[in-house]
């Protein structure tokens, strides 16, 4: 069995990280706190912070710090490494954290006294220990020497000081190899060697070390040192070692170095020969720069055997040579199929491999995918005229479908392809798939594993309906729930308990899906992994049942008499250019491309971080470059070929509040009630000063000044279904996926640029607001543009009347389904509010008196209202009242 | 008999059964309706800024009163005792310009209840009574930010924390308190603060008393008003090595139910709990009468998940007479051996198994 290993992140590392380094010199405390919890996102169990930086107030740094870090929740849940060489700055850390922390480190090296008052204090605060292998005639360098010291320490720590064995960790010191001294060549052994003594002799002592210094030899050839990293850490942690910090995005898989690097790098950090160090030298330029050459002009893996060049090619989604090569492969083999079953399955594994250790991302997988479908097809036609061949049994059978009402699947259709490259057979509906088609067809093709899919809130109650159906009819196979409106909550509460003959799991992204999946096709996992969802849910449920009556309410009269007061006698709304509806379209798609807010389409991928600085981070730099690179070149082709059409509609109407309602006149005589827009307020208990809002209350109420709202809608993506049903036909999944997730930026940049030009122009009443796409898209400019189904009002159905308004389906080409997800899928719509204290806000949980009100405005029974805002409620609606 | 021999026999009494803590003190005060000079007394007659409310006070102002408050739960049947000190420290009594009085008013605390004790010892001698010195929390949080525009922004040190403890710890010691109780403890670095000064006076030869270390699940979050959950602040406070650990105040029993249950499984010590009683109505009183309260906790007894049972917020002498009664007889918690691990704690525990 693989020892547990836990990565601690470096990155929180003046002395590691140039770039944290400059943050806290430069005091941009904001910025090195994302940087901790980028860490943490990514997995890091426990986070290191060093400030020892000579021109720092290293202490005052780390106290400034650790403080900011406390009021960060999703930071302060792990527990924090406080790292210094200066004791000073170790304790000015250790009074800032109120969890038990690890303190690295201490050591021998200023005699036994000094070592036994620090330990003693590591005690007073609580905190385990890092313990460095350094006494007082220096750091250990050999193994007698490191095992020696560690031994001394370890007795005097627990027999002197007290101090709980299972709160050490060793640092037996990591020291560069292949410097050139030959006195240097053992030290990675002497590690090695020494973590195996340690572990077998010290009973609950842990080990840890800084793995990079191992490489300092090889500074500037980052390909070999991570090569050492990885070699070295495959050795170590054989041995035992328990931690490390290590920028583990930056590892490649032991497995997955060439066997020449490996096979020199393993000479040196075993120390196998005399003149390793030589061979590495010399190898190490070849690989110098290795990732950039790949992309260009290093062809060298050409020369390779052929299924090597196939794995290649599937590892680096390289499509150019494929089927030459399947070619070549086919002519070795006896059958077509033993070309699948062979290399190119093996290269898929690697893949697999490498994504579920965190070395590739989805966009790599993506496009490993892609490569793959291109040598089946190739393929395919061989496999036909091979009569005697047998039909493969794949992994297993995954159906997936978006739900009824529902039209959103980029997450859908990744989760899709990461499963096709594990080797599943994945049969996918599409959007808007009934329930019982989706049984019908799981029957049909027998199937392992049903996967529901779903955006808005409404597909929420679709999937309950599912799930009762598929226990109704019988079925025990187990349910997949995944998609941006589904939680873990939602899955727990609601879809599991409907669905008793088999499992429901929830999948929070695709790159868990296939670890969730293979567990539940598994004959020996699937039993054990189902009860311990099972008992997760339902402790989930009672802490949802506890958590019910949680959060008090303000009864909405209090509400209400507790609205956003805006001083309507100063204030003259600005009348829009012109009332009703103005069509716009077909718009230039090259001016809504200045418009693309990209940080989002990253995050579609599962790359988390803000554009454009993730395109230099650490970790997924690189495929958000060629992420990036991709994008760039299909918008150009969609501008430039005109692939997708956008079109949009606005409309301006005299308005006034009516309570929470809007009342949109026919004419500005402001006498005939054309429509009526219903809001909902936040019923949270608010402190003295602030509001319970309501969009009403951005709107002069009836008798007040004349006011005017304005409402929109618009897409992007005419033509964008069928692009991504010919990319899809064609094998083409990463294409299909980059153009709807491309469509979608368009339409939101539609939706900014739509606003932008209601204020400068259609409404007017901000004509001089200079383009400035930060400022856009953080919001600083007068007036907001609210959906309806988001924070603001969370109620889809008054998309009705905001498109029969706006003659939305005439106008621009949009569709609401019956769950009322607007298709095509890139198309946003709202409605505009002027006044310059118009802000976002959400609405929250509301209570039952606010729900009779809604219902009773919007000439509803409660269930119906019940039904539409079931996820805002405060409170368990009555079945019997339905 | 001697402070170790106390201690000896408070450990051999929780071995055999369940030990029984008094109940709330703001209750029974506030009950007596005192007047703004009983509060002053002779000795703050002339006390620039007003004292009434400041309940700590009434050890050097009303003795009398803090008095019969012990006798009347050691008569309930308690087995131990807090002294009335919650708010005796140099920062919580800045409020009332009292930094002045705070060792007078831990010394004539722990006098008056070790004085009380030691009647009922002598009167029962098979059921001898115990002082535990209550350190409340503070009004200034080191884990929180005091400006809502400065999240890094802290009032006070650790170090000006820690040495306010550190007066209110030598006082009690002095006046001859049998355990430490760090109670109601909203922000777990304020309790490793008081931790700390313990320890370091220990470490300096004060004589080293049990502690017991009492947190508060503030809401149905299940977390520290600082943000922990129950394993993570058992984690980050483990090591005092209390005597026992538990939590108190700002439930009432039915909600704090499955965080005693949690701690019950993984503190490798004693575990105690006071909830309030139920929770407050509308008015801000306690409504769940003694009975209601005994029940629960009787419940918890024989489910095997406590050692030591009392009352917070709300409750009276009769709450604790019928919790003694219902518990009579009921077998404490065994306390289990826990395989070593490092345990590490954020809000969150985190373990290297």
């Amino acid at each position: 069995m693989r020892p547990l290993f836990v990565n601690i992140g470096e990155r929180t590392n003046v002395t590691g990280s140039a770039r944290f380094r400059k943050l806290i010199q430069n005091g941009d405390y904001a910025a090195a706190l994302a940087v901790a919890r980028q860490q943490v996102e990514a997995g890091a169990q426990v986070i290191d912070v060093n400030m020892d930086e000579g021109l720092l107030d290293s202490a005052k740094a780390m106290v400034t710090f650790l403080n900011l870090i406390a009021a960060e929740p999703d930071i302060a849940r792990v527990p924090i490494m406080i790292d210094s060489s200066k004791w000073d700055v170790i304790e000015a850390g250790l009074k800032c954290v109120q969890g038990k922390s690890i303190v690295n480190s201490i050591s021998l090296k200023e005699g036994e006294a000094k070592f036994v008052a620090e330990a003693k204090k590591c005690l007073r605060y609580g905190a385990a220990v890092v313990v460095m292998a350094f006494d007082e005639q220096g750091q250990a360098d050999t193994r007698e020497r490191k095992v020696a010291i560690c031994e001394r320490a370890y007795r005097i720590l627990t027999q002197d000081v007290g101090f709980p064995p299972e709160d050490i960790i060793f640092d037996p010191n990591i020291f560069a190899v292949a410097t050139g001294l030959e006195e240097h060549n053992n030290y990675a052994v002497d590690f090695i060697e020494a973590t195996r003594a340690i572990k077998q002799q010290l009973p609950y002592a842990r080990v840890s070390g800084g793995v990079s210094n191992i490489s300092f030899g090889f500074r500037g050839n980052e390909p070999v040192r991570r090569a050492m990293h990885s070699v070295f850490l495959y050795h170590a942690i054989a041995a035992g070692m328990d931690m490390g910090i290590v920028n583990a995005g930056e590892l490649p898989v032991y497995d997955e170095i060439d066997p020449v690097l490996r096979e020199a790098v393993e000479d040196v950090i075993l120390n196998r020969r005399p003149d390793a160090t030589e061979r590495l030298v010399e190898l190490a330029p070849r690989y110098k720069g290795e990732a950039a050459a790949d992309r260009t002009v290093d062809l060298a893996w050409r020369s390779l055997p052929v299924a090597e060049r196939l794995s290649h090619a599937l590892v680096h989604g390289v499509g150019d040579y494929v089927e030459a090569d399947v070619e070549e492969a086919r002519l070795a083999a006896v059958r077509p199929l033993e070309v699948i079953e062979g290399p190119l399955m093996a290269g898929m594994n690697v893949v697999g491999d490498l994504f579920g250790a965190g070395k590739m991302f989805l966009p790599q997988v993506v496009k490993s995918a892609r490569v793959m479908k291109q040598a089946v097809a190739y393929l395919l036609p061989f496999m036909e005229a091979d009569s005697g061949g047998v039909a493969r049994k794949s992994a297993g059978k995954v159906l997936m479908a978006t739900v009824k009402g529902d039209v959103h699947d980029i997450g859908k259709n990744i989760v899709g392809v990461v499963l096709q490259c594990n080797d599943y057979e994945v049969i996918d509906l599409g959007v808007m798939v009934p329930a019982d088609r989706i049984l019908d067809e799981a029957q049909k093709h027998e199937v392992d594993i049903v996967g529901l899919s779903g955006l808005i809130t409404p597909s929420l109650d679709e999937m309950v309906f599912v799930a009762g159906e598929m226990e109704r009819r019988g079925f025990s196979i187990p349910l997949l729930i995944g998609g941006a409106t589904t939680s873990r909550t939602h899955t727990a509460v609601k879809i599991e308990p409907a669905y008793r003959r088999g499992s429901t799991t929830y999948v929070t992204d695709a790159s868990r899906a296939v670890g969730v999946v293979a567990s539940l096709v598994s004959p020996t996992e699937r039993a054990k992994v189902e009860a311990e969802t099972r008992a997760e849910y339902v402790r989930i449920r009672e802490q949802f049942a506890r958590g019910r009556e949680a959060k008090a309410r303000t009864p909405i009269a209090a509400a209400r008499a507790n609205r956003l007061p805006l001083d309507w006698a100063g204030y003259a709304p600005p009348r829009p250019s012109f009332l009703g509806v103005r069509a716009f379209g077909p718009y230039d798609l090259a001016e809504l491309s200045r418009y693309i807010d990209w940080t989002p389409f990253f995050a579609t991928w599962e790359l988390v971080g803000r554009y454009p600085a993730i395109l230099e981070d650490e970790v997924v730099g690189e495929a958000a470059r060629s992420l990036f690179q991709d994008a760039q070149a299909m918008l150009k082709r969609i501008v430039g070929e005109g692939w997708f059409e956008a079109r949009g509609v606005v409309g301006f109407w005299p308005a006034n509040a009516d309570g929470d309602d809007i009342v949109l006149w026919t004419d500005e005589t402001r006498g005939v009630e054309r429509a009526r827009l219903h809001t909902l307020r936040q019923q949270m208990v608010r402190a003295e000063g602030r509001p319970n809002v309501a969009l009403a209350d951005f709107v002069a109420p009836v008798g007040g000044p004349p006011d005017y709202v304005g409402g929109f809608a618009v897409t992007a993506g005419i033509g964008e279904l069928e692009v991504a049903a010919k990319f899809k036909a064609a094998g083409d999944d990463y294409s299909a996926i980059l153009a709807t997730a491309l469509a979608d930026r368009l339409a939101e940049a539609f939706a900014e640029a739509m606003h932008h030009r209601v204020r400068a122009e259609l409404w007017g009443y901000a004509p001089g607001e200079a383009f400035a796409l930060d400022r856009l898209i953080s919001e600083q400019y007068r007036g907001i543009r609210p959906a309806p189904g988001y924070p603001a009002q969370p109620d889809h159905t008054e998309k009705a009347t905001l498109f029969s308004l706006l003659d939305a389906t005439r106008n621009s080409g949009i569709e609401l389904t019956e769950s009322f997800a607007m298709t095509p899928p890139a198309s946003v719509s709202g409605i505009y509010f002027a006044h310059p204290e118009a802000h976002y806000f959400g609405v929250g949980k509301i209570e039952r008196d606010q729900a009779e009100d809604y219902a009773r405005r919007k000439g509803w029974k409660l269930a119906e209202a019940e039904r539409w805002l079931a996820p805002i409620l405060n409170y368990e609606p009555s079945r019997a009242a339905a | 008999m001697t402070r170790a021999e106390r201690i000896a026999a408070l450990k051999a009494a929780a071995r055999e059964r369940i030990l029984i803590l008094d109940g709330s003190w703001g209750v029974m005060i506030q009950r007596r309706g005192l007047a703004e000079a009983d509060y002053r007394g002779e000795r703050f007659r002339d006390h620039a800024s007003p004292l009434k409310g400041d309940n700590d006070i009434l050890c050097l102002t009303r003795p009398d009163i803090v008095a019969d408050l012990h006798d009347a739960y050691f008569a309930a049947g308690a087995d131990i005792s807090e002294t009335n000190t919650f708010t005796a420290t140099s920062i919580a009594q800045a409020d009332y310009a009292l930094q002045g009085a705070v060792r007078d008013i831990n010394l004539a605390g722990a006098r008056i209840a070790r004085e009380v004790a030691d009647r009922w010892t002598a009167q029962e001698p098979d059921k001898p009574r115990f002082v535990a010195g209550s350190i409340g929390p503070l009004n200034v949080m080191l884990s929180m930010s005091s400006d809502v525009n400065d999240p890094g922004a802290r009032k006070v040190t650790f170090d000006q924390v820690c040495g306010a403890y550190r007066e209110q710890v030598l006082a009690l010691h002095e006046g001859g308190v049998d355990l430490f109780l760090i109670e109601t403890i909203t922000d777990t670095l304020n309790c490793k603060a008081a931790i700390k000064a313990i320890l370091d006076l220990e470490d300096e030869g004060l004589e080293p008393l049990p502690i017991w270390i009492s947190g508060t699940i503030t809401d149905r979050s299940g977390r520290t008003l600082s943000g922990q959950t129950v394993e993570a602040f058992w984690n980050s406070v483990r090591h005092a090595r209390p005597f026992a650990v538990g939590l108190n105040c700002a439930l009432g029993a039915e909600l704090m139910r499955p965080h005693i249950a949690e701690l019950a499984r993984i503190a490798d010590t004693l575990v105690a709990a006071y909830p309030n009683a139920g929770l407050p109505n509308a008015m801000g009183e306690y409504d769940e009468g003694p009975h209601e309260t005994a029940c629960q906790l009787e419940e918890w007894a024989r489910s095997g998940i406590v050692n030591i049972l009392g009352g917070c917020c709300g409750t009276t002498p009769d709450h604790i007479r019928h919790v003694a009664e219902a518990v009579r007889g009921v077998k404490p918690r065994r306390v289990e051996e826990r395989r070593p691990a490092m345990r590490l704690a954020g809000l969150e525990a985190f373990e290297l198994a």
